[in-house]
């Protein structure tokens, strides 16, 4: 019998399989990696991904059904924070065989970390002007170059790199994706410092690292094609609605095991509630401060709650369009332009709750230091993944169709694009 | 349905919409929006009749249609959108004041024909004052007999001089805030009755001042127990509003954005300038963010949501800035034609200035928000 003869998955079909395989075989007694790799086996642990690859070739729909089973029965999943998941998609939309079969259990299980080598201090958010030289130098490619604002960039074991490795093509053409080995002597890993204090990222130095042939992902050309794979995938998650990647309260080695993986990998990011405004503590501070009673601060309270409140049903009506199969509307492209105009807009509702208070941080400043942070902390939303400007230019040009402002840099070799200028000394 | 609509919902939006674009170009609503009704009553009771738009709220026991206020949201969204010269809004807030207020006789005495197109009403509640609550009611009844008598004067009262019956909202004598209100109807031909057309600086708006000398009205409903009714009728006339706004939003946005791609500056076109493709992503962001909040109080109000007062002032205020901001956006990406009279820009602009401060201001409706704020 063929597939086409088999009845298609429903809601309660799925429901009813999955909740069926947990029952039998749930234990919170396993070790995490033993027990993921009974997900893996199963295809419960990805059931969107392809059957071939750990998954079941189900719709990207039904994900959440089986979140709530897993939920039900307290289940740990596969492992899923950090920039494991957008490796994991790229490897699945473009990588080979060799590939998928090195990284994609080994992500799923959480055995293996990643970053994303994309950045550079040239190239921010003109990302395809990177200037990483990637050279085959006999049978191996050799890396040279540097690249910022990497995430866990000195935890990770491997780095889904971005380089040049031809000069005599247009800026885009000249691209080639890897996957770089994090632990050898040619990579250098430097934490940096930002404007809040915290040091989340990394600047990352490649002096002649090299990359065997099979761990290129794509042809020398192809790079960008597949970067903006990974770059669709980091931008899906920022619409306000992925959950944070929380630990359950649960007593037992698998829970253990599962809050130490959450704490590592989630340690960068914790600033990040106070980088989106914590727009949840506004009515408790105005009531704490009094400043309830203030007309004018009510004013601003009232925008806050009514961006911030319309941001989350534009995001729930993308949703809603999505998971009714609906084609994207111009309500899912506007999440992280909405949500820059909601973190000032919080900085500045929390300013004024604060008052004088507001020039005081750490122990000395209200909440421990938290308000504090959202002042300093602010300022990241509307640049990284994306700025404002470039989310308006994406905005303008794929949902209003829009013409591209004529271009100066992709009509020549990449070689004669000006670059930076150096500043006199 | 918060958050999307069904495929009818869709289907019938669409068919709404290509019934206006004919029944309703610029050409038309200029002719109109010059006259003293504002509308064609004919052309109106067929158009209404052929849509049954009048009918889509109302129970089918008194004549209607039995639809939900989302789907009547979905109509004044289209009729922003088209500018519709009609006594919609008016004989729409009318009716709900009569099913939020009146007994079982009443409705199934007053609806039908409101529901067929044959009747006209309006919702007179602002007097001179233009408060948009219980405070701003100043107007007295008396018991006379079997009926009641009115005293004052009413204004910024939507279709008020051409409607056929007005409901109107008025106090015991010596009763303050929310005390002593009751709703009353009022024939239109009722002695006493002055109406007088207010000049709007919205054209496609009219607003009437009435004055009521010893006029004779029916109670709707129980006397001096208006005051949550009241309430209920100004929240569905913030929401129902809201909804009639980002439909104008859209357009507006829609139209700036087709003439930016027509129009060439400095041999390119103005809409490949950074700085004209950032203005029209900011109108998209503020449109759809209105949109939404403007859908979510619309079923809010279907579905009963005991945060109905917040969100109803949520989305009114919400839209009052987007439907501002996109026009103000959409006149200047027009440049020097945008400020004339025969480019149609103005005409949404007015109406979005004038929707801006009907049922209360963006400042008035965040106070009450906060006020009722329960998250």
């Amino acid at each position: 019998m063929s597939d086409s003869t088999m009845s298609e998955p429903t809601e309660s079909s799925v429901r009813a399989e999955v909740r069926a395989w947990l029952e039998a075989n749930w234990n919170p007694d396993y070790g995490l990696v033993e027990w993921r790799n009974k997900l893996i086996e199963s295809g419960w642990g990805a059931p969107h991904w392809p059957k071939e690859w750990y998954g079941r070739g189900l719709p990207v729909a039904f994900n959440s059904v089986v979140d709530e089973e897993f939920a039900r029965i307290g289940a740990v999943g596969v492992a899923k924070a950090g920039i494991r998941t957008l490796a994991a998609a790229t490897i699945l939309a473009h990588g080979t065989d060799f590939h998928k079969q090195k990284f994609l259990r080994r992500i799923l299980t959480g055995e293996d970390t990643w970053c994303q080598l994309f950045s550079e201090p040239g190239s921010g958010s003109d990302m395809a002007g990177a200037v990483t030289r990637a050279e085959r130098r006999g049978n191996k490619w050799v890396i040279n170059g540097q690249k910022v604002w990497t995430t866990s960039a000195h935890k990770a074991h491997w780095g889904l790199l971005l380089a040049r490795a031809n000069w005599d093509v247009a800026k885009h053409k000249g691209l080639a994706y890897f996957v770089l080995d994090m632990k050898q002597p040619g990579v250098q890993v430097h934490p940096l410092k930002q404007m809040n204090g915290h040091a989340s990222f990394n600047q990352v130095f490649m002096t002649d690292a090299t990359v065997e042939p099979e761990f290129m992902v794509c042809d020398v050309g192809d790079g960008w094609t597949v970067a903006t794979t990974t770059l669709m995938h980091e931008r899906r998650g920022a619409d306000g609605l992925r959950s944070w990647a929380t630990a359950s309260g649960r007593t037992g080695r698998i829970y253990d095991e599962e809050r130490a993986e959450i704490a590592t990998t989630m340690e960068p990011y914790k600033w990040y509630p106070q980088r989106a405004g914590r727009v949840d503590l506004v009515m408790e501070r105005a009531q704490a401060t009094g400043k309830i009673a203030d007309p004018v601060v009510r004013q601003e309270i009232a925008r806050l709650l009514i961006m911030s409140k319309a941001a989350e049903w534009t995001a729930r009506r993308a949703r809603a369009a999505q998971e009714q199969g609906k084609p994207q509307g111009p309500e899912g492209s506007l999440g992280k332009l909405v949500s820059s105009h909601v973190a000032r807009q919080a900085a500045r509702v929390h300013t004024y709750l604060s008052g004088a208070d507001a020039l005081l941080t750490g122990e000395d400043s209200p909440m421990g230091g938290v308000i504090a942070e959202i002042l300093v902390s602010v300022p990241a939303t509307s640049i990284a993944g994306g700025t404002d400007e470039i989310q308006r230019n994406i905005i303008s040009e794929r949902v209003l169709k829009m013409p591209k402002e004529p271009s100066v840099d992709t009509d020549r070799p990449f070689k004669d694009v000006p670059r930076n200028v150096a500043a006199s000394s | 349905m918060r958050f999307s609509f069904t495929p009818e919902q869709e289907e019938f939006r669409t068919g709404l919409r290509r019934a206006l674009e004919a029944r309703s170009p610029t050409k038309e609503v200029r002719r109109l929006m010059a006259t003293e009704a504002g509308y064609e009553r004919e052309a109106w009771r067929k158009l209404n009749q052929e849509l049954g738009l009048t009918a889509i709220h109302i129970p089918e026991q008194y004549g209607g249609q039995g639809f939900g206020q989302g789907d009547l949201a979905i109509v004044l969204e289209e009729m922003g959108r088209g500018l519709l010269c009609a006594p919609f809004l008016s004989t729409i807030l009318a009716s709900a004041a009569i099913l939020n207020a009146g007994t079982e006789e009443q409705k199934a005495t007053l609806l039908p024909s409101i529901a067929a197109g044959d009747t006209t009403a309006a919702f007179a509640f602002a007097e001179d004052s233009g408060l948009n609550d219980a405070e701003g009611i100043a107007m007295t009844a008396s018991p006379s007999g079997a009926t009641w008598r009115l005293e004052g004067t009413k204004s910024f009262v939507i279709d008020g001089h051409t409607a056929d019956l007005i409901v109107v909202v008025a106090r015991r004598p010596g009763t303050q805030g929310e005390d002593g209100l009751s709703f009353f109807v009022v024939s239109n031909d009722t002695p006493g009755l002055q109406r007088r057309l207010l000049k709007t600086m919205d054209e496609t708006r009219k607003l009437a001042r009435l004055t009521f000398t010893h006029v004779e009205a029916r109670l709707l409903g129980e006397a001096n127990a208006g005051a949550p009714a009241f309430a209920r009728t100004l929240q569905q006339a913030a929401i129902l509003l809201a909804n009639e706004m980002v439909g104008g939003a859209e357009r507006l946005r829609e139209d700036a954005l087709a003439y930016v791609k027509m129009r060439m500056q400095f041999g390119r076109s103005i809409a490949s300038f950074q700085v004209t493709k950032h203005k029209a992503a900011d109108m998209l962001v503020d449109v759809e963010l209105a949109k939404s909040a403007a859908y979510y109080a619309a079923a809010a109000l279907d579905e009963g949501d005991e945060d109905l007062p917040a969100i109803a002032s949520l989305a009114k205020a919400c839209a009052a800035e987007a439907y501002l901001q996109t026009a103000i956006h959409a006149v200047q990406m027009h440049g020097g034609i945008g400020f004339t009279w025969d480019n149609d820009t103005h005409l949404w602009f007015k109406r979005a200035k004038s929707s801006e401060v009907l049922f209360g201001d963006a400042n008035e409706h965040r106070e009450r928000m906060m006020r009722n704020w329960k998250h």
